[in-house]
């Protein structure tokens, strides 16, 4: 019979660390140099992403805007989906923009929709165009029902 | 005690807990929402800064030989929204023979393009060093057939593979619908060892597109089910479908609340040279803010 012989020999692990290492720590530097300090000029290039949406998809018809339960449900996917970033009440974080703000509340459900939908992947949003296309649309319902942030002091 | 009982009570045992700990842990809200597929890619990377630890068994059958189980875990991270890295460590048990350690994988995963197109190209690279003894079959490429994991595991691990393997990641989401397509190439570093090929399909679709208003475990949405096909093409020598296998194996996923996805999908041989049965399953955990902690650690920026 055939003595097994040890595969984790020293070299391999070695290389098996260092290349992990490697890998990771070069994606931590990565993630945290693609994730740019909150600055009103930062923002301001986050918010134009809304101007970018054609203009097809701009004037798109939110199906759901009757839909009683879609705030709602369109809560319980932002508390899921977005919030770790944008923060638990849409307020904004050194990570993600405020959705409270004029730029987002003043724009057209299809823009929402479309950010949703493509992300801004060079500034650090995912696509989300995995979660399905109601999904979506609940949470715009969810995104347009929280209003400007100094309503919520009033 | 032999090995290979010990093997098979620690994988019981495992499951168990992992499955209660499932149940103690739905208790807050939805968050991932993740395919069902174990062997096809869809172009969804992990979110920035998000680390995933899974875990994966693949049970097959083997005709003429011992029925095995395989297993190996991932710890998959979100470099940026284009760049996902992963690294694998992948082991087995052979029923009547042992448990080995069969090598490890270091993935790299390249969104392609900015915003949402017909098709959805991610690049997919991956340096492989396993032995002759890895069972996970998370790709099926080139000639790879049933006969050939029939060496007891003392024999196969003598057989080192360098592999450097490439994919593109081809996949469009509409209607609910996912349909996913990875054409498969991969180069064993040996000089003397030609390019071979094989693929990767797959489709699916969550059991309900609204999400319901309730927090819940067992909300439909949170089910994904669909099918996935995968196989060999051959190799730059002798490319085609003489002695390949391809495997034809419905998925489901079940997306648990504390970010908790458990997949299941049993597959089954389309062909002779194909083992008749897998059975896969998979647990994953979805670690928020990962990176952030970690910056924060070795004194990053708050």
């Amino acid at each position: 019979m055939t003595k097994p012989r040890s595969f984790f020999r020293s070299r391999r692990l070695t290389a098996l660390g260092l290349g992990g290492l490697l890998v990771m720590g070069v994606a931590l530097s990565v993630a945290q140099s693609g994730q740019p300090v909150a600055t009103n000029k930062d923002r301001t290039h986050d918010y134009a992403e809304l101007g970018k949406a054609p203009e097809k998809a701009r004037h798109r018809q939110n199906p759901l805007e009757a839909d009683p339960d879609a705030v709602a449900a369109g809560r319980k996917l932002f508390e899921g989906h977005c919030a770790e970033c944008h923060g638990d009440a849409a307020e904004g974080s050194k990570k993600a923009p405020s959705l409270r703000a004029d730029q987002v509340q003043q724009a057209t459900p299809g823009a929402l929709f479309w950010i949703l939908t493509n992300g801004v992947v060079r500034r650090g949003m995912p696509v989300w165009s995995k979660l399905p296309e109601p999904q979506r649309w609940q949470i715009v319902s969810y995104l347009k029902s929280l209003g400007p942030a100094e309503k919520r002091h009033e | 005690m032999n090995l290979t009982s010990l093997s098979a009570k620690l994988s019981a045992r495992f499951a168990i807990n992992a499955l209660l700990l499932l149940v103690v842990l739905s208790a807050r809200f939805l968050r991932a929402q993740e395919s069902p597929y174990i062997v096809t890619y869809d172009h969804y990377l992990e979110e920035p800064g998000n680390l995933e630890v899974e875990y994966f068994s693949n049970f097959g059958t083997q005709r003429s030989g011992n029925d095995f189980h395989a297993f190996w875990v991932e710890f998959e991270y979100g470099a940026t929204a284009w760049w996902t890295t992963e690294l694998y460590l992948d082991g087995q048990t052979t029923f009547g023979d042992s448990t080995i350690f069969t090598g490890f994988r270091l993935e790299n995963r390249f969104r392609l393009l900015q915003h949402e197109h017909f098709i959805n190209p991610v690049l997919y690279v991956e340096y492989e060093q396993i032995n002759g003894a890895d069972k996970i079959m998370k790709e099926v490429e080139g000639h790879d057939i049933e006969s050939e994991k029939l060496d007891p595991n003392g024999v196969a691990r003598q057989e080192h593979k360098h592999e450097l393997e490439f994919k593109l990641l081809l996949s469009k989401s509409f209607n609910g619908w996912n349909i996913a397509m990875n054409p498969i190439f991969t180069k064993n570093l040996s000089p003397s060892e030609p390019w071979e090929f094989g693929y990767a399909i797959g489709a699916s679709r969550p059991l309900a597109l609204k999400a319901s208003s309730k927090r819940c475990s067992f909300c439909v949405e949170n089910f994904v089910a669909g099918v996935e096909m995968y196989g060999g093409l051959g190799d730059a020598e002798s490319p085609g479908l003489h002695e390949t296998s391809h495997y034809l194996a419905p998925v489901l996923a079940w997306n648990l609340p504390s970010d908790w996805t458990l997949r299941f999908s049993p597959g089954f041989g389309l062909n002779d040279n194909s083992h008749r049965f897998l059975l896969r399953w998979g647990l994953a955990h979805e670690f928020s803010g990962f990176g952030e902690m970690i910056s924060h650690l070795f004194g990053g920026r708050r």
